[in-house]
């Protein structure tokens, strides 16, 4: 068991690795000091409560938005959406936040966590339907529809939601009710709870249930899952609108529990970094955790780090892309470290003799 | 290209033309070939047998260029060789014709032939000259085509024919081909035979790779054996007989029932007949009072390409009954079998399962009816190869009790019976846990036999069972499907393997363009008979 996650996590970690080597390569070149930049980095992403309560509210959405293509990858479906689906997730659940008054929290906040998430699979299923019934590629349609999510969004602010409070300009909807707000404990915010849970619930449904199984062999194989009795076009349907939600809810939370309302562009870009986290955690559902963790503190120490070693910030984004590069090119980082290949490829390479 | 090859033909003529001296090859940890030797002769066809896995086509793939040997040599036309590639072996006389032919199927025959190696005239091709060198060639060598046909328009023995000429035209002096009959109709077959001993009077060698016991005895000179890498035997058919190499290539006595060996090249129905074993007689008697369990009635279908491929075809199989459906692939087989089971939508007619309404019934529907099919791809369809032996031992039964309760897969129950399935089929397999794609062809396919076997089935769709599989794991599937008929279960046999259809079957459907054009009793039938009917000959006696 161990063995095989280890081998399993070797890419990755050694990526992880190859990219801070990298990245501190970059920072020595520009005459700053590796060990006060990294240092200021971690202290800042980990050093007390509140560098860790940031931490973990920057990993919230990347938890979510990398469940929503790992998810959607088990069926072999390539979900670029989580963008999209992310916003029209933080605009509605914002809107039930403000929207609504005198409701007690118990039924506020989860209506309003369930809002953004059923308006996340809502936009999720779009593109898992008309990939089922037209064979429209999902990866077109869902780069498209982010499109649409964001302009839709920034209407919605801008318009009938726009916070009219004093003199207020800004493209955003006025604060959630207190009801409707995600507590937080010290430095751990419940939105996190709710993504390890989610995390876990994919794993589970995914490994322990018949649907999950279906998912499964929908990506594995589809001809051979038509053949099992398995509805194709409803399993594609079906895994789109579950991605949609999980990144709906990332958005939901981002508005309920970090944001407190939903604003014309604060979330732009949050969606895609699902994708290098769910690269990242070669679409498990669990690494997704630690690789949004990961991600998330880089991101809330970067501030700190520029401040102490004046290091821009931007060496993060450099040093995520790549590990990235590293992650989605294996084949680099096996032969530099001279890793074995896994057994199955060892038999895909030896599947042509004597036949 | 073709001014090099010339030189070697205007040389004195070799003793040996090709030759493999102590070849050893290795895959990682698998031995392919170890110190294999074989000499091939002007004028000699040298039979390659051998089961799958064997090492045949890693043998040929070392003559022809395609893998380096790690120990031994090979000799072309009395030189020692260091091939680095096919264009080495080719420049020296060495032509391979491809199980699946290597042809643009638009371009004309013509093109197909000179592709690579064109005559030129100021830059351009010089098709007149092109052509006729082809028409010279086919003559020469008595292989008629039409050079002006495109190739898609052909039929597969023509194509085969193709293939050959484009050998024969870089001056092979040694034509080695893989498998070459198994896309051909016996009487296809024939004439490919006779084609080839055609070019062995004109000096060309040919080395055959098969696992056809009978065309190595009827077309081989010399014949050599291989078994997991090594040669076993080298022999003659003269020295020899079917069972003889059977059991060399098995490493001991076959015995398929059927009796696919013993019989000689003709009058494998008559070999039927004497294979008295009660089991195969008993269900022919009652066959007439059993219950239908699959009617078929007017069944249209399309294929692929939007083309009727299954033309209002009807068709009966009763319980504890094999019907055997023979014909040449692609003449409907495969979506006849898709439309039964729910995985192609028919166009028209009914298809009833068990006297239930199955027409247009989905996959679902199909196996809940009491359906059990081995599909006739089973990497496609039959198996997901980066699951568990356990997930596929209820790849279509994964939702039914005990398997899964609630919605929940119940871990414990998928796995034991893995484990029944694994023991009661013989599925050499290190655990259940192991992909599989890490089993043999032979192992996946007794997986899916036995998947399918061990649910409560009336009637079974059995395509192309024994595809690519060794005589062991064949012998074990025909006793299966035996043993299931005789228990009462209906079973729709498709093969493209006319020595299987007749082994199996209580009655033989034969067919052709989409329908039914003959069913024939495969007691009284001979091989001829319904070669010619699969050919598309009007039957001599009707249905």
């Amino acid at each position: 068991m161990t063995r095989t996650v280890l081998r399993a996590a070797a890419v990755p970690l050694a990526s992880v690795v190859l990219g801070l080597v990298l990245g501190a390569a970059l920072i020595a070149v520009q005459g700053h000091s590796v060990t006060t930049a990294y240092g200021a980095l971690v202290l800042g992403g980990a050093g007390d409560a509140d560098a860790l309560l940031r931490t973990l509210q920057k990993a919230t959405p990347l938890v979510f938005g990398g469940l929503a293509v790992a998810f959607a990858f088990k069926a072999g479906l390539f979900n670029i959406g989580g963008q999209g689906q992310l916003l029209v997730g933080a605009a509605f659940a914002a809107g039930v936040g403000f929207g609504l008054e005198g409701v007690p929290l118990v039924v506020h906040l989860p209506l309003a966590l369930l809002v953004g998430a059923a308006a996340g699979a809502a936009w999720g299923a779009i593109a898992g339907v008309l990939k089922a019934t037209s064979g429209a590629h999902e990866v077109i349609v869902t780069i498209m529809l982010n499109f649409v999510a964001g302009n839709l969004t920034d209407w919605l602010a801008a318009n009938p939601w726009q916070d009219r409070s004093g003199s207020n300009i800004i493209a955003r909807t006025p604060l959630v009710k207190p009801s409707a707000e995600i507590p937080t404990w010290g430095w751990l915010p419940a939105g996190f709870v709710l993504a390890a849970l989610a995390a876990f619930a994919c794993w589970f449904v995914l490994e322990r249930t018949t649907y999950g199984f279906e998912v499964r062999s929908v990506g594995a194989n589809r001809h051979a899952a038509r053949y099992a009795g398995i509805s194709v076009g409803w399993i594609m349907a079906s895994t789109m609108a579950v991605a949609g939600l999980l990144a709906g809810l990332g958005g939901a939370i981002e508005s309920l529990g970090v944001d407190g309302r939903f604003e014309a562009g604060v979330n732009v870009g949050l969606g895609f970094e699902g994708i290098t986290i769910a690269l990242l955690a070669r679409t498990n559902p669990i690494a997704v955790i630690p690789a949004g963790l990961l991600v998330g503190l880089m991101e809330a120490g970067a501030a700190k780090m520029q401040f102490e070693s004046g290091v821009a910030p931007e060496i993060i984004d450099v040093i995520q892309a790549l590990i990235l590069l590293f992650v989605a090119a294996p084949l680099i980082v096996r032969w530099l470290l001279r890793l074995r290949d896994t057994d199955d490829r060892r038999l895909t390479l030896g599947a042509g003799w004597g036949r | 290209m073709a001014a090099a090859a010339e030189t070697v033909v205007s040389q004195a003529e070799p003793e040996v033309l090709l030759a493999g001296h102590g070849i050893t090859k290795r895959f990682g940890p698998v031995v392919a070939n170890d110190d294999v030797s074989v000499e091939l002769r002007p004028g000699r066809i040298l039979a390659l047998l051998g089961e799958n896995g064997a090492g045949k086509s890693t043998l040929v793939n070392v003559l022809f260029g395609l893998h380096r040997p790690d120990a031994g040599q090979v000799v072309i036309a009395d030189e020692h060789m260091e091939l680095s590639s096919p264009h080495d072996a080719i420049a020296r006389g060495v032509g391979m014709v491809h199980q699946h032919f290597q042809l643009v199927p638009p371009m004309s025959v013509v093109r197909n032939i000179v592709l690579g190696a064109e005559p030129r005239k100021l830059g351009m091709i010089d098709v007149a000259q092109a052509r006729r060198r082809v028409m010279d060639l086919a003559d020469r060598f008595g292989l008629g085509v039409d050079p002006d046909a495109a190739v898609e328009d052909l039929p597969v023995g023509a194509q085969q024919r193709v293939e050959i000429l484009k050998a024969l035209y870089r001056d092979a002096r040694v034509l080695i081909a893989d498998e070459p009959t198994a896309v051909l109709t016996p009487q296809e077959t024939d004439h490919l035979l006779d084609v080839l001993r055609g070019l062995t009077a004109q000096g060309v060698g040919i080395v055959f790779i098969t696992h056809k016991l009978r065309e190595v005895m009827a077309a081989a000179d010399d014949i050599v054996v291989l078994r997991e890498g090594k040669v076993v035997g080298t022999t003659t058919p003269a020295q020899t007989s079917e069972a003889a190499l059977a059991e060399l290539m098995v490493g001991r006595a076959v015995d398929l029932h059927g009796d696919r060996f013993e019989s000689g090249a003709t009058g494998v129905g008559s070999a039927v007949s004497t294979a008295a074993a009660p089991s195969d007689e008993a269900p022919i008697a009652e066959a007439g009072e059993r219950p239908v369990v699959l009617d078929i009635a007017g069944l249209c279908t399309d294929d692929d390409r939007g083309q009727r491929a299954v033309d209002e075809l009807s068709l009966t199989v009763r319980a504890g009954e094999i019907v055997g459906v023979a014909g040449v692939e692609g003449n409907g087989q495969r979506e006849l079998v898709e439309a039964i089971t729910g995985l192609r939508h028919a166009t028209a007619g009914t298809v009833s399962i068990s006297d239930r309404d199955a027409s247009g019934a989905r996959p679902r529907q199909v196996t809940v009816i009491g359906v059990g099919h081995i599909p006739e791809d089973r990497a496609k369809h039959g198996l997901i190869g980066s699951y568990s032996v356990a997930d596929n031992s209820v790849l279509n039964r994964y939702f039914k009790r005990p398997f899964a309760a609630g919605g929940m897969l119940r871990r414990d129950r998928i796995d034991s019976h893995a484990r029944d399935v694994v023991a009661t089929f013989d599925v050499r397999t290190p655990d259940v846990e192991s992909p599989a794609d890490s089993l043999s062809g032979g192992n996946k396919q007794k997986l899916i036999v036995g998947r399918e076997f061990a649910d409560e089935i009336d009637l079974l769709i059995a395509a192309q069972p024994t595809r690519g599989i060794d005589i062991g794991a064949i012998e074990f599937i025909w006793r299966r499907i035996r043993e299931r008929r005789d228990e009462g279960t209906a079973v729709l046999l498709v093969s493209a393997e006319l020595d299987e259809v007749l082994a199996l079957s209580d009655r033989v459907a034969v067919m052709y363009e989409g329908r039914i054009v003959a069913t024939v009793d495969p007691r009284s039938a001979t091989r001829e008979e319904i070669g010619l009917l699969m050919a598309g000959a009007t039957p001599t006696t009707p249905a």
